[in-house]
Formats: C-alpha cells, structure tokens, sequence
C-alpha cells in the first residue's frame, strides 16, 4: 500500500490509489547529517586558509596590486555557476526520462545556487573592475553574458516559486531547465562575436603566468568554492525535497480528512484543516 | 504533420482576423514606441540615426512579445487545450503552425515598422537582399522561440510578466545579430552583414527544433 510504498513513486495531486495514511517519508528528515557536518567544517577551515592566503601571505601584484585578491574568490566563483547551470540542465534531462521528484529538485537547487555564485561573480568583478580598468562595468563578453545568464537564471526561479500544482510546475521547469545551457552556449557564443568585431580583444581578466604564492592563493579558493558549492547544494537539495514530501503529507492528509468525512457521514462536522487540494472528488 | 500545422496556422490567423487584436492593438502599439523613441532621443541629431537597427529590433521584440502572449492566449480560453491534446494532431504540427501564424504577423508587423522608420526616422533601404533574408531569419527564430516560451507560461496567471522575464535574455542573441546585419545593409558593408545572418539562421533551425520536441511535453503536462 502507498503507505509503506517509497515516496520516490510519482506522487501526483491526480493520484487515486486510496491512501490509507500519511506515507512513510524514506529520506532525510532534516537537513544536517554526520556528513555534511564534516563538509560544512572542512568548506569552513578552507575559507579560512582562504582567507589568510589570500589576504596575508600572497604578495600584491604588480599591475593590479590589491585588487587581485578579489581574483581568488571571483573565478572560483564564476566556474562555479556554470557547475550550477551544467546540474541543472542534467537534473532537468534526467526528469524529463525517469519523472522521478529528486531530479526535479536537483534541478531547481542546481539553479538556485548557482543564481548565489552568480550574484558573487558579479560582485567580485564590478569591485575588482574599478581599480583595474577604472568602471565598475564595462561590455566586455564575459560580463554581459553573465549579465545575461543571470536574468535566465532568475527567470527559471520565477518559474519555480509558481503555486501550480507541482506536476505542471515540474513540467515546464524540466522544459526551461533543458534550455538553460543551450541558452547560455548560445548567448555567450553570440556575445563575444559582438564584442570581438567591435573593439580588440577583450581585456586580459587574469595573468596567465600566475605562480607561487598566488596560484596557491588561487587553488585554495577554487578548493575552498568548491567545499561551500557541495555544502549547499546538499543542503538545498535536502530542503527542496522535504519540501516535496511536506506538500505530499498535507494533500494526503486533507484527502484522508474528505475520505473519513464521506464514511461517517452526519455525525460531525469535518475539522477545518487545509482545504482539499484539487483532485479530491466530492465523494 | 505539415497539415496539421496548416490547421493551426489557419485557425490562429482566422481568429486574428475575426479579432484583430495584432492589427488593431499589437500594431498601433509598435508604432508609438517609435514615437517614443524619438521623443527620448533627439530626431534632428544624428543619435537616431545611428540607433534606428537597434530601435527598430527592440520594437520588433516589445511588440512580439504581445504577439505571442496572444498567440498563447488563443489556446488558454474554452478549453482549447484540452481539445488540442484530444485532437490527435500532432505536436510539432501544433507548435509549428503556432509558430507560423506568429510569423506571417511578425512580417507584417516589419514591414510596417520598416515603412515607420522610413519616413519617421528618414532610414534609407539598402542592401535590400540582406535586410529581407535578415528579417526571414530573425522572424523564424523569434516565432519560435516565442511559441516554446509561450506554452511555458500559458495558463498561469502570471504570464504577462513572467513571459517577457523569460523570453528577452534568450532573445538576446536576436537582437545582436539582427541589429548588426541591419547596421552593415543600412550604414556599412553588405557584406559583413552575413556571418550575423547565418548566426540568426542557425539561432532559428536550433530553437524550431528545440520546439518542435517538447511542445509535446508541454501540451501533455498542464
């Protein structure tokens, strides 16, 4: 019976397998385990030795002098959002195939984290921007299309935060989701044509003959991304799917208040819980 | 499935003929933004001139996303969704006949625009060749895109702001490459205009095929 039937089933609101209770919930039940713990302090230490890296031991630079420490965090970051960007596509593919929640909620936490290190991206570079080239923004490829992808990934978040019924949400998000790396292929191919016809080459964003001290600094920080980008994806995921599991217990709930209303009929009136969900037939 | 498409394409151009929403409201709306254009930026000086490709596709695209939320609209109203999925037609056919009538209105929404910005902005035809086949290409690939973006927001009650949200950065790459293939016909050289044609040509075949696949999904999934 559904109740001990795992919850990866395709768990719709049109579901009409009678449910006999609130389904057992397999899976994580918060969001914290022995592991991620140990994640989350190993991705604390690294930001820490990041942090002393970068900004006591590493020398200054010679042309963009302070301003380069900003690199450390900036290109860990924006390598990062394509990560982001790349599970999503992934998650949205695979849902699209196998229909099963926990790839719809690795898409969406895919795109949400990669919407933080975006907004990181951008800061980053505008500030370091400043010293360097003397404005905070300049039309430079890289920039403009992460400009751009970041407003393709605010508007699959949009997409997301709907209250639909969760399977015609998990639906158009798959479809969106699938574009999103196509999407930002084609933009950033079309962009930097753009710039490259106009003006000489873009400018040279970090010196390729880093060494010593600051390919450290910079190895640390891709070390020190990379543990913060596994900590809150894991977390993300985990809320997103308690999220999933939350909405499921609830129309579960609302739908065994309706079925024991309908089988004792008259005797009281039904507890106002939640109102039934969509999908509940008058009975 | 080509027929069905003709089907579609029929039916979503009988009723905007009927309605005439696109002619009489999507039309008139495009030419006052050109209007506008002009009161922000002086029309004597020589500002207007240089932006009139850019300003002509930034109107393009403000006026078909009103298109397309139309064109997504037709389906939403009576059921007609539903009666698409029962019909037996077929995806594709459905998305492209869509995606044609959203073409043929875009064209004659360009064409007029193109009259506009003749005798509002003084623009001067040349290189017809690649004005026209820029127009063919940036026309396919914003139908279709359009009609795929469309059906992701149709039916929601937030669809008039989150289709623009949605649709424009994608369109990004339209509006660079349609506008730098007009510079080069208007102001420049012919033939640098190309290379940006072929770029929109091949944005058109990616996102028509890209639609052409999932509207299926779509359709079955709300």
């Amino acid at each position: 019976m559904t109740a001990t039937s795992p919850a990866r089933t395709h768990g719709g609101t049109t579901d009409t397998t009678p449910h006999t209770g609130p389904p057992a919930a397999p899976g994580p039940e918060h969001t914290g385990s022995p592991a991620t713990r140990v994640l989350g302090l190993a991705a604390l230490a690294a930001v820490a030795l990041l942090v002393l890296y970068g900004l006591v031991v590493s020398p200054p630079d010679r042309e963009m002098a302070d301003a380069v420490r900003l690199m450390y965090v900036h290109v860990p970051a924006a390598t990062l959002l394509y990560t982001g960007c790349f599970f999503t596509t992934l998650a949205s593919a695979m849902w699209l195939w196998k229909r099963t929640p926990g790839w719809d909620a690795l898409a969406e936490t895919g795109a949400e984290v990669a919407l933080v290190f975006a907004v990181v991206t951008l800061v980053t570079g505008s500030l370091w921007g400043r010293p360097t080239w003397g404005t905070y923004w300049t039309w430079d490829a890289r920039l403009t299309s992460t400009a751009v992808l970041t407003a393709l990934l605010v508007g699959y978040l949009a997409l997301r935060r709907l209250d639909l019924d969760p399977d015609a949400r998990s639906v158009r998000a798959a479809v969106l989701g699938l574009l999103l790396v196509p999407n930002v292929v084609v933009v950033n191919r079309s962009v930097e044509w753009w710039r490259s016809l106009h003006q000489g080459s873009t400018l040279v964003r970090l010196d390729p003959q880093i060494e010593g001290d600051m390919l450290v600094a910079l190895m640390i920080g891709f070390l020190a991304g990379g543990l913060v980008f596994a900590w809150l994806m894991v977390h993300r995921f985990r809320v997103a799917w308690l999220a999933q599991q939350a909405d499921r217990i609830d129309l579960d709930a609302a739908l065994a208040a309706r079925r024991a209303e309908a089988a004792a009929p008259a005797e009281r009136p039904a507890p106002a819980g939640r109102p039934a969900g969509e999908g509940v037939s008058p009975a | 499935m080509w027929r069905d498409a003709t089907l579609v394409a029929g039916r979503d151009l009988r009723v905007e003929l009927r309605s005439r929403v696109t002619a009489n409201q999507v039309a008139p709306f495009a030419l006052l933004v050109l209007v506008l254009f002009a009161f922000a930026l002086d029309p004597d000086g020589p500002v207007l001139e240089r932006a009139t490709p850019g300003l002509y596709w930034i109107t393009v695209l403000f006026a078909a996303v009103l298109a397309i939320a139309r064109s997504a609209a037709i389906d939403e109203a009576d059921g007609v969704r539903d009666a698409l999925r029962l019909s037996a037609l077929h995806p594709s056919g459905v998305f492209v006949g869509k995606a044609l009538a959203v073409a043929a209105e875009l064209v004659a929404l360009e064409l007029l625009l193109g009259l506009g910005v003749v005798v509002l902005y003084g623009a001067e035809p040349a290189g017809v060749g690649l004005l026209a086949a820029t127009c063919a290409c940036a026309t396919v690939a914003v139908a279709s895109t359009g009609t795929l973006y469309g059906a992701l927001v149709s039916g929601l009650r937030v669809r008039e702001t989150l289709l623009p949200l949605l649709l424009l950065p994608v369109l990004a790459p339209v509006l660079i490459a349609a506008t730098r293939a007009f510079e080069a016909a208007l102001v420049g050289v012919v033939a640098d205009g190309w290379p940006w044609c072929g770029l929109l040509a091949a944005f058109a075949v990616l996102y028509s095929v890209a639609g052409a696949l999932a509207y299926g999904t779509l359709l079955e999934g709300s």
